[in-house]
């Protein structure tokens, strides 16, 4: 017989989880009681919830197949995962939060740290549960785990009462699958569709196919090379499938939409055969919803979720499947082809619009910061961006040649989620160099975690891109609200150098293009976090960008 | 153009269902006309029946996110099928003893009951459509409503439609499921229509 804390416990360690981040508190006491007699499980105690739940999500996202957890106590520590829980939730991340709760008896009377976490979160949780009795606890973290980790995945949270953490009980971890009528596996692709598709590869004259980040969760990025190659198809992708496709290859367009390459803009308003794979068609890949893909023959959307199709853009053709399986029983079906003249055209595109910035102003460009950062790693880092130019930047100006080492928060555009993520990342991939990227503003909401970070010797390289002011929000102003710069202005901001000896953290800072290579080597060599701060143009802006409210092919790009 | 729809929905019988799915629909901005939610023969089963007034391709989107929900059996979008879409209404009545009479003829019409009966009013019972209890409403305006009480629709489809599945999901491993499922219920069942 085992308490529900180790009820839990053990069946964490079923699940294949050896990273948890979180935070004690009243009401998950009884967990903490146990987790040090469980080697297996290395916690990590984050300074704030939030932070948890972005490390947690970090974790997740940057080993494909694992599931991130976090721990947070009841009432104010478990409303502090909101903003984490939904960043996951709109990118899909698979995430098992475990939030203490007051005792089941003192449920609904407004007990100290109380408070309705199931309700509060239900909008951005893939599902969620309240244990009710000891002998579910087991069955229910095989459920969340099974839920948060298959299908489309996304965070499940589970609200665990105090008394049941401290009841005895068995501990029978279900051997069988879980299978719920209410959650069926994902649909086979259907054959006439793929069918109809290789018929509709075979006949187009300008074929393109957009990746998202499904491409990605499916491990589906060699399938989606194979089509590309053999029908010699442009692949373009959303922010979030950054990575899916190298972008050195050939056939490589650039990240599509807002901020995405005039190039790529192009060759989908162009198309006359758009293939969609594992993307949710959002307002920031399409711009004005009517300038998207206008000369659309047969659009094709191949997504996990049902509810994604339609939803933003309607379909000629659609499949419901994980992206790898489709793609894989498409490839049996396409044949071979070349469309040279549509090639021809997308080349000629790509040398009118390359993704380009400009350095007139002498001072130091983002662009060249991170162009040294892959200059000294290439494909083999993992690289986090926080929200804003910084985001965008990240995205464009480094050479993803492998899947998954572009990880940010493209749904929700969460601030403050790259730094605590970093960390995530860093403990689920120990081998690899880590750069966090992020801006002044970003780094300073969730900046506590220089704690952890310095506590556990994360190695992360955090490259700050300090432009002084809130950049994008800056840059929006500058160019679409009549030039009125209102509450953007962050020159007051720690001095980051200080802040990182404060906390015990090795920090550099400069304005100079000649140093940004000594410092990044400096950073590299240092075994342990590295604060780097780059004092940037201040009005350096994001180039190529769709006005608002205006259409793919209205791109602004640097002069 | 918006319209009423009907959704027929199964869900696990447990707690918090209900707030899920109201939630959802709110959170995509649909507006619910009627909900209506109770056991089934299986008590692990619930079926909510709810009445939601949007566009046809909102009524899509709205019966998908639904269906994503964990705890959603099957959804079904049973509007413009042959069904039977029934509410009951209890209203009292003022009725002195003297006017009675014309009351229960309407009564009588409308195959309602009297269920409840006091010095100065009825309560009355009527069942069948949505249109029928708006009709009936109408006419016992005039002779004084106390009070009114509606349950919400509760519809199944007639006969052995097929229902729009639009989760027809195949169990791990097994082959997609391509027989329509079949429903229960009697053809030509024609009670309350009036």
């Amino acid at each position: 017989m085992l308490t529900g804390a180790q009820v839990a416990l053990e069946s964490l360690i079923r699940e294949g989880v050896d990273t948890i981040f979180g935070y004690p508190g009243g009401a998950n006491l009884w967990l903490y009681r146990y987790l040090p007699d469980y080697p297996a499980l290395h916690h990590v105690l984050v300074r704030h919830e939030q932070g948890g739940a972005h490390a947690a999500d970090g974790y997740a996202r940057s080993k494909r197949g694992s599931v991130g957890v976090v721990f947070a106590t009841s009432g104010p520590g478990a409303l502090n995962l909101v903003t984490g829980l939904a960043t996951a939730y709109m990118d899909s991340v698979p995430v098992v939060a475990i939030t203490g709760q007051v005792p089941s008896t003192a449920i609904g009377t407004d007990s100290f740290q109380e408070s309705d976490v199931i309700g509060s979160t239900m909008s951005v949780v893939k599902h969620s549960y309240l244990i009710t009795r000891a002998e579910d606890i087991a069955p229910t973290i095989k459920e969340a785990f099974h839920i948060a980790r298959t299908g489309r995945p996304g965070p499940v949270l589970i609200d665990f009462p105090k008394d049941l953490q401290a009841a005895v009980t068995a501990f029978n971890y279900p051997d069988a699958p879980v299978r719920r009528r209410s959650y069926p596996a994902p649909p086979r692709p259907d054959p006439a569709k793929l069918r109809h598709i290789a018929e509709l590869i075979k006949g187009a004259k300008r074929p393109v196919i957009l990746a998202g980040r499904g491409v990605l969760i499916a491990r589906a990025e060699e399938e989606l090379a194979e089509l590309a190659h053999q029908a010699h198809i442009p692949v373009g992708w959303t922010l979030l499938g950054t990575g899916a496709f190298p972008v050195t290859d050939p056939l490589a367009l650039q990240m599509v939409g807002f901020m995405g390459a005039g190039y790529t803009n192009k060759a989908v308003c162009e198309a006359d055969v758009l293939i969609m794979v594992g993307m949710r068609c959002d307002d920031r890949v399409t711009t004005r919803l009517d300038s998207f893909a206008p000369r659309v023959e047969h659009l094709v959307h191949i997504d996990i979720d049902p509810a994604e199709i339609g939803k933003n853009v309607i379909p000629h053709v659609s499949v419901v499947a994980d992206a790898k399986v489709a793609l894989r029983e498409l490839n049996l079906l396409v044949e071979p082809k070349r469309e040279h003249q549509w090639l021809t055209q997308v080349d000629q595109w790509k040398e009118e619009h390359p993704v380009r910035f400009t350095t007139h102003t002498g001072l130091l460009q983002p662009q060249q910061v991170l162009e040294a950062m892959y200059a000294r790693c290439e494909d083999e880092a993992i690289v986090l961006a926080d929200v804003g130019q910084n985001q965008i930047w990240a995205a464009l100006w480094f050479n993803y040649s492998k899947p998954g080492l572009f990880l940010n928060s493209g749904g929700t555009g969460t601030m403050g989620y790259a730094f605590p993520a970093s960390m995530g990342a860093k403990l689920a991939n120990p081998g690899k160099t880590v750069f966090c990227v992020t801006g002044e503003g970003g780094f300073v909401m969730n900046m506590q975690e220089m704690a952890t970070m310095v506590e556990n010797n994360i190695d992360v390289n955090v490259i700050i891109l300090n432009n002084s002011s809130l950049g994008m929000v800056r840059q929006f102003q500058d160019d679409f609200y009549d030039g009125v710069r209102s509450a953007v202005d962050l020159t007051f901001t720690p001095d980051f150098v200080k802040l990182g000896d404060a906390f015990g953290m090795k920090a550099m800072s400069t304005d100079r293009l000649e140093d940004v290579g000594r410092l990044l080597d400096e950073a590299m060599a240092h075994k342990g976090p590295v604060l780097l701060n780059f004092n940037i143009d201040p009005n350096a802006n994001v180039y190529p960008i769709v006005p608002l409210g205006m259409g793919m092919l209205d791109f602004v790009e640097a002069s | 153009m918006t319209q009423s729809r009907l959704l027929s929905v199964l869900v696990d019988n447990k707690p918090g269902v209900l707030q899920r799915v109201a939630s959802m629909i709110r959170r995509r901005g649909f507006n619910i006309d009627s909900l209506s939610v109770g056991p089934t023969d299986d008590d692990t089963i619930s079926r909510m029946t709810i009445t939601v007034h949007v566009g046809r391709q909102q009524a899509e989107q709205a019966t998908k996110q639904l269906a994503k929900l964990i705890d959603v059996i099957t959804i079904d979008d049973i509007t413009g099928l042959r069904n039977v879409a029934h509410e009951l209404v209890l209203i009292r009545m003022q009725a002195p003893p003297g006017e009675r009479t014309e009351l229960l003829n309407l009564v009588g019409i409308f195959r309602g009951r009297i269920v409840d009966v006091a010095a100065s009013s009825v309560i009355i019972e009527v069942t069948g459509s949505a249109e029928k209890i708006d009709n009936f409403i109408e006419l016992m305006r005039p002779y004084g409503i106390k009070e009114l009480a509606r349950s919400g629709v509760v519809a199944l489809v007639r006969g052995d439609q097929a229902r729009i599945r639009l989760m027809d999901f195949a169990i791990d491993g097994d082959e997609p499921q391509t027989e329509p499922a079949r429903l229960q219920g009697v053809a030509g069942d024609t009670t309350g229509t009036v």
